[in-house]
């Protein structure tokens, strides 16, 4: 059963023209660069600024906005015999299933047919973590705020927040701290934004990490390592499960 | 079969429910009346788990409801004006619901009454209000529930299919299934209501028998009677 309304879930999602249009554009965008760079490593570098920008914003809108207009058919799946904690589990899954195939098949295939490797696979791998990282942000700000023009406005500022402002944030703290070592503190403070992580892991696997002079060769260090590489998944991961049982706990207290 | 124990609800600084005590059996029929905003709606949906109160407990066949959802089996829940998702189509609805409910027997006669088998490939989101109900009500029998809670019933519906669920509920009734029926139109319940349950401000006013009613008032019918109560 359980499955069964992950199902119809997503086919509800995988039928509607938003998730067609995301699938296209990434797909015009990821063929665009790579058949405008000769070189692969470089069409990655334009591939990872799109996926950084876009995979966040229209994961967490996307999935807001299905949840707002869901509201009948969650309404009528409370009221059957079915665990609400079932309910939020094919909700996500439903999200998730549907936004990473239109990922994989957007940047996926050229990624594929362009820049295999192993810098290509972590391309991939860092879209499909940010793809749910903010389906799960998305529908944390969804499940507590009612209003919808409200609920979509906050996703927003989020991605926002986590795209841009938490670098501007970052740069002016080293700036004013510039006389201090914060190389090793810059680790940390990266760990805290999904977005920089995945930049980061990225960036290292092109080798271009040179450019990000010593801070880069800090990163190296820690995030070069199978070890750091680990962690560092462990970290995503952990993005996505905080918002997402933050989020379930919220859903099943709800009144609907 | 139904225990309702000091069950409270607030929206925000909405007191929605206050202090509901109450207990309704197997073989009732009880009408749930009371003005518009009274708490009806919010205690039907705590019976089926979809509003959480604050406090109180809520009894269905001798369990405590709260956190679990498998009593939900043995409940038919027709909405307030149905809600349903607009791009899917009244078959894959149905299909949907006999995947979630895995009933072994069916009660498909409200279903072929309003003949929903004709228009079965239209999407939901293009049906009438009262094409709507007609789904909502066919749903809400085909499991063969042992509770029915009903949600303005017959609102929208053309007279003769407001007789054909008329009919429907009052054989039930005699089936000594629990119905609990919310509606403003009295006239319509008269025929098989056993007990009237009066909420207002949520707190419940009274819960008589019918006859009782009559003969408290003096009047004949029961919307006449309510309304002196109201009045008085």
């Amino acid at each position: 059963m359980n499955i069964k309304l992950m199902k119809y879930m997503m086919v509800d999602i995988l039928r509607s023209k938003m998730i067609l249009g995301y699938t296209f554009l990434l797909l015009l965008m990821s063929f665009s660069v790579f058949t405008l760079e000769d070189n692969p490593s470089k069409g990655l570098l334009s591939m990872l600024n799109i996926t950084l920008v876009i995979v966040p914003l229209v994961g967490g809108v996307f999935s807001s906005i299905y949840f707002y207009n869901s509201a009948e058919f969650i309404e009528l799946l409370v009221s059957q015999p079915i665990a609400r904690k079932t309910i939020w589990r094919s909700v996500f899954a439903g999200l998730s299933g549907a936004l990473s195939i239109a990922y994989l098949i957007g940047a996926g295939l050229a990624i594929v047919l362009f820049a295999p490797g192993i810098s290509g696979g972590m391309m991939i791998l860092s879209g499909l973590f940010l793809t749910n990282t903010f389906i799960a942000i998305g529908l944390l700000a969804t499940v507590k705020i009612r209003d919808k023009a409200r609920g979509i406005g906050i996703v927003i500022l989020l991605w926002l927040y986590f795209a841009l402002l938490f670098d501007g944030i970052v740069l002016f703290v080293t700036f004013q701290m510039a006389e201090y070592p914060m190389e090793k503190a810059m680790v940390l403070i990266s760990a805290l934004n999904p977005i920089d992580l995945c930049r980061i892991l990225v960036l290292l696997q092109l080798d271009v990490s040179a450019l990000l002079g010593y801070t880069g060769a800090i990163f190296t260090q820690y995030f070069g390592t199978s070890l750091g590489l680990l962690i560092s998944f462990f970290v995503l991961l952990l993005w996505i499960i905080i918002p997402y049982q933050f989020a379930r706990r919220w859903f099943i207290k709800k009144d609907l | 079969m139904i225990e309702i124990r000091g069950l409270n609800k607030r929206f925000g600084n909405f007191v929605a429910l206050k202090d509901i005590h109450a207990r309704f059996s197997n073989d009732e029929c009880i009408a749930l009346i009371g003005p518009n905003g009274s708490g009806k709606t919010t205690l039907i949906k705590s019976l089926l788990g979809m509003v959480i109160p604050e406090e109180g407990q809520i009894f269905f066949e001798g369990n405590q409801i709260l956190g679990s959802w498998e009593y939900r089996k043995r409940i038919g829940y027709m909405p307030q004006a149905g809600r349903y998702p607009e791009n899917m189509s009244i078959d894959q609805l149905f299909t949907m619901m006999r995947d979630i409910r895995k009933n072994d027997g069916e009660d498909k006669e409200l279903y072929d009454l309003f003949d929903i088998e004709s228009i079965k490939s239209k999407a939901l989101g293009t049906l009438s209000g009262g094409m709507k109900q007609k789904v909502n009500a066919s749903l809400a029998f085909l499991f063969d529930p042992n509770a029915l809670i009903l949600d303005e019933p017959t609102a929208g519906l053309d007279p003769v299919s407001s007789e054909i669920l008329k009919a429907k509920i009052s054989k039930e009734c005699r089936k000594s299934k629990l119905i609990i029926i919310t509606s403003h139109v009295l006239s319509d319940l008269e025929e098989f209501v056993s007990r009237v349950v009066f909420i207002q401000d949520g707190v419940i006013r009274f819960s008589k028998n019918l006859t009782e009613i009559k003969t408290d008032t003096g009047e004949h019918t029961l919307s006449k009677a309510i309304a002196k109560i109201m009045s008085a």
